[in-house]
């Protein structure tokens, strides 16, 4: 870590504090089923990608998650597409959230990475529990890696999340919720 | 040979499956000294999808693949052949490969160092001359590799037993239907390359329950899938009300369920009332210039087939006994893992010659309609997870099956031989095909009892006595 002024560690801080609220805010929006209103949080520009993890030999971790540009993710889409997933769960005869599953999105670790004008990179860790109907229990863990947006009228968007799972074999029957 | 269950009182399997009446005993599913036999009996026996070429296109290339509940290594060796090995050392058992693909020029075992080469040969043995003092015969002890291989236009079939019959004869009726859903859109043979790599993810529930409901249970498509079509996640976008599938022109043809009774492949697809191949019709409406290439192949397609009827070659999906189901854009796999959960993969094809916005459209599109994020997908999987835990009881177990859906409205049609057609709305024959397979294969001593199956509805002459299943189901 390089020295900085007293003026410039402060905003940073602010700035760190800001962006960790808009994340928990935004987990909240998903625990609490506010779907439509976490829909208003994605750019329209969003590249949403949770690419596959590989188990790879050694010197060849560039190749450990799958890429956007032609290979096979869990998700690896953008607004349009989401939107329509938020659709699909506010039916009510979605059946994999019908009736709706306990939910919990714990987000730790939140580093700004980077600020760049209106955008920033931040980095944070997801735990993410669903528990559902009588006793099915569901947990994934991972890392984000974000660019948020700062829009002068609405306040952030993610314009880019790219969530690294930890789970090769996914052991989960479904994704039915956000990360 | 009579096949008896252990558990409560021992049974003949034959009660458990009456498919002259539709009714199957739930204990089918959910037993598990009926799945330990199933994996001796069906997984070690049957011929199985394993992979593609193109996963392993270049020497020394491999990539893991499964065959029911083991792991095997799809290679190419480096004078080009290609293998399937178990994935496990012949020494002390430790896998000898832990990576999902790559490409090696030998298989080192990181127990005590054994090592292969990519043909399987045992190549290095620390110790051989100064402690082994030469006496280990290294021939002996290469790899352990599947009993027969067929690459099928570029699909890689195996099984691990050296007696069953040719894959070809293996398909029956089903050889044309395997052949097409490996043909690029303008009907070059072997014309597909996969997308990389394979989803994989567990499922709570026996393997049946996926592998015997694919191409053959669409009566589930109206409840389970009515919430997709708010996704609208077909090519067209919203357009008509934002249908899952892509848009499609009309061709005189009924769509049928096509089963083989004596194999136990099944199809939902199309007999077509004419020869040749539909107009193609626009349908990648948000991907600019996608259609122009599908429409350029159908072109080609349209003259290379004007006079054939496609019977079973287009317009579907099927299914491979026991646990491969297939169309022309996708590969589903249902492993076995256990009684009680699957571990279910997919896979998709797609034109190798394709360019790359009509490769990265389609991409796009099988990756928000299928696995475990696919929004279509992901609603049957609650619906299959939950239909087994709900069987278990002992209570349940008393209260069998009912799949007597279409029950004896199944017929033959001469235009395509070997299978019976359901073509009255939906149908369970798939299904019951599927069961009925499964019966024989469950009872069967060898391949001798279940191959060679009727050929062209003519009996073998061997007698099959006392089975009390009717052929006229
Ligand atoms: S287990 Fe592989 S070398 Fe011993
Ligand atoms: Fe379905």
């Amino acid at each position: 870590m390089t020295v900085q002024s007293a003026e410039t560690a402060w905003e940073r801080m602010l700035l760190e504090r800001e962006i960790e609220r808009f994340l928990y805010d935004e987990a909240a929006m998903l625990d609490e089923r506010r779907f439509s209103d976490w829909g208003d949080l994605l750019a329209e520009d969003i590249h949403y990608h949770m690419p596959i993890r590989r188990n790879v030999k050694f010197g060849e971790q560039h190749r450990e998650n799958t890429d956007t540009e032609s290979e096979i993710s869990w998700f690896d889409e953008g607004k349009r597409t989401l939107m329509g997933r938020v659709r699909q769960l506010n039916t009510g005869v979605h059946w994999p959230e019908e009736p709706f599953s306990r939910v919990r999105h714990i987000i730790t670790n939140v580093r700004v990475l980077a600020v760049d004008g209106d955008e920033v990179e931040v980095s944070s860790n997801f735990f993410v529990w669903s528990n559902r109907l009588r006793d099915e229990c569901v947990m994934f863990i991972g890392t984000r890696n974000d660019i948020l947006r700062r829009d002068s009228e609405t306040g952030w968007k993610i314009a880019k999340r790219l969530i690294l799972l930890d789970q090769n074999v996914l052991l989960a029957k479904v994704f039915s919720t956000f990360f | 040979m009579v096949t008896y269950i252990k558990g409560r009182g021992d049974r003949n399997l034959r009660d458990l499956v009456d498919l002259e009446t539709g009714v199957v005993s739930r204990e089918v599913y959910v037993n598990e000294d009926i799945y330990a036999q199933e994996l001796e009996q069906i997984y070690g026996r049957a011929w199985l999808l394993v992979g593609h070429e193109s996963q392993v296109e270049n020497p020394g290339d491999f990539v893991l693949g499964r065959m029911g509940e083991e792991e095997v290594i799809l290679t190419r060796d480096r004078k080009g052949q290609i293998h399937v090995f178990l994935n496990t050392c012949r020494h002390r058992g430790m896998k000898v490969c832990r990576y999902d693909d790559g490409n090696a020029l030998v298989f080192t075992c990181p127990f005590h160092a054994w090592t292969y080469d990519t043909d399987g040969r045992l190549v290095g043995v620390p110790h051989h001359h100064d402690a082994y003092f030469d006496e280990l015969d290294k021939s002996q002890w290469g790899l352990a590799e599947v009993a027969q291989m067929c690459n099928y236009y570029g699909s890689i079939w195996a099984t691990w037993d050296p007696k069953a019959p040719s894959f070809e004869d293996y398909l029956g009726p089903f050889k044309q239907t395997v052949r097409w859903a490996f043909q690029a859109s303008d009907g070059t043979d072997a014309g597909v390359e996969l997308y990389k790599p394979a989803q994989r993810w567990r499922l709570p529930s026996n393997w049946k329950f996926g592998a015997f409901s694919f191409a053959g249970d669409s009566a589930h498509a109206a409840m389970t899938h009515l919430s997709v079509n708010a996704a609208a996640i077909g090519p067209q976008g919203e357009v008509e009300g934002g249908g899952r599938h892509p848009l499609a022109a009309p061709f005189p043809s009924k769509r049928g369920y096509m089963s083989s009774r004596e194999l136990g492949h099944v199809g939902q697809l199309a007999i077509y009332e004419q020869p040749g191949v539909a107009d193609y019709r626009d349908t990648w409406l948000l991907e600019p210039g996608v259609d122009d290439y599908w429409r350029e192949t159908r072109e080609i397609k349209k003259q290379k087939f004007a006079n054939e009827f496609l019977h079973m070659q287009s317009d579907g999906q099927f299914h491979i006994w026991p646990n491969a189901t297939m169309s022309d854009w996708r590969i589903l796999m249902w492993h076995p893992h256990g009684v009680g959960m699957t571990e279910s993969w997919r896979q998709y094809q797609v034109d190798k010659n394709a360019p790359k916005h009509v490769k990265d459209a389609k991409r796009r599109y099988v990756m928000r309609y299928c696995g475990p994020a696919g929004i279509t997908e992901s609603d049957d999987m609650e619906n299959w997870n939950y239909a087994h835990p709900a069987s278990l009881g002992m209570v349940a177990q008393r209260y069998p099956y009912n799949f007597q859906l279409g029950l004896h409205h199944n017929h033959y049609d001469e235009r395509i031989p070997g299978v019976t057609i359901g073509d009255r709305g939906p149908s369970e024959e798939n299904q019951r095909a599927r069961l009925r397979r499964w019966v024989e294969f469950m009872e069967a001593g060898s391949w001798d009892d279940i191959f060679p199956v009727r050929k062209n509805g003519k009996s073998n002459g061997k007698p099959r006595g006392g089975n009390g299943i009717s052929s006229s189901w």
